[in-house]
């Protein structure tokens, strides 16, 4: 089951991985993108942990819901849409849940991934996060995925040719490169995982 | 009333942009929705909804420069009851020929028509 507790500490141990690599977001973010992943991010992060400080949050909803409208007032760039897009997503899957079962997790990942695809109008192999959310949220529904399948998952948007955002004014050049949105959304499953739920 | 919204990544644009268009326009209201807060670079969801509701047109015009500002707009779009037509048109030629024919009472569908050419995203 996912309560409260274990979510909090789900996104509480997210948001120190965003954190710890930052630097290297930028750094994936520089020769595709325009260098800032890890410090939009970081922003977004250091905002929310604010936000959700202040605040007595009593249900998994409110807790999704405050991160998504903290990420999209401060991340400032793509992410910001792209991620409150998904916690709003999150937030509406686990509406007057007090935990959820791991069918309703999996409601809650088609969910978020149905709005991210929908918000970023990016479909499977367009070197976008998606290509993360996709092939994590099929494994988990017909079993187990561990941590090293997710760091696959990442790696495997290597090769591709970007046609979305920024990266695809590259074309051809931006093959070889992870692409650093599904490196954050990496790091979201992989904390996911680490909760070992289910 | 029909109004203009500007976003830019960069809040310098959009002023810039505002300057231009003043030369042009006496009664058609121009907000703004530049930069983040702290006047760094990029767009939020919320700069953009500010800049949508403190237009005092019901109806407005988006322009805007890149991708992400039209994710932004887009989600505007979806919380907030003001008719919103985006514009995927080079920024500084289409708002200036929206300006340009808004400030003369054209028509909706004509200065859709005479914006098609410069649809470039």
């Amino acid at each position: 089951m996912l309560n409260l507790t274990s979510t909090q500490r789900w996104m509480e141990h997210f948001f120190e991985e965003i954190l710890t690599h930052k630097e290297h977001l930028s750094d994936l973010d520089n020769p595709i993108g325009d260098g800032d992943h890890g410090i939009n991010m970081a922003r977004g992060v250091e905002a929310t942990k604010e936000a959700l400080a202040t605040k007595d949050i009593t249900s998994i909803n409110e807790l999704f819901k405050t991160i998504a409208m903290t990420l999209l007032s401060k991340v400032g760039g793509a992410a910001g849409p792209l991620y409150g897009s998904v916690f709003l997503a999150f937030a509406k899957a686990s509406l007057d849940l007090e935990s959820l079962s791991k069918e309703q997790v999996i409601t809650l990942f088609e969910e978020g991934q149905t709005a991210l695809m929908s918000r970023g109008k990016a479909g499977v192999g367009e070197k976008t996060m998606v290509d993360v959310w996709v092939p994590f949220t099929a494994q988990f529904k017909k079993g187990a995925v561990r941590l090293e399948d997710v760091d696959g998952f990442v790696e495997a948007t290597k090769p591709l040719k970007a046609t979305k955002g920024r990266a695809a004014y590259l074309g051809e050049r931006s093959i070889g490169h992870v692409d650093p949105g599904s490196y954050s959304s990496g790091l979201l499953f992989k904390t996911f995982l680490t909760l070992e739920l289910f | 009333m029909r109004g203009l919204v500007l976003v830019s990544h960069s809040e310098e644009i959009v002023k810039g942009l505002y300057s231009l268009l003043k030369e042009i326009t006496t009664k058609t209201p121009i907000t703004l929705g530049g930069g983040l807060e702290d006047g760094s670079i990029g767009t939020t969801f919320d700069r953009v909804l500010k800049a949508v509701e403190e237009n005092p047109a019901e109806e407005v015009y988006i322009f805007y420069d890149l991708g992400s500002a039209r994710m932004n707009i887009e989600m505007v779009m979806e919380a907030s009851s003001k008719t919103i037509h985006l514009i995927h048109a080079a920024l500084v030629e289409g708002c200036f020929v929206a300006a340009t024919l808004l400030e003369a009472g054209v028509s909706n569908e004509k200065i859709m028509k005479q914006l098609e050419p410069l649809i470039i995203k």
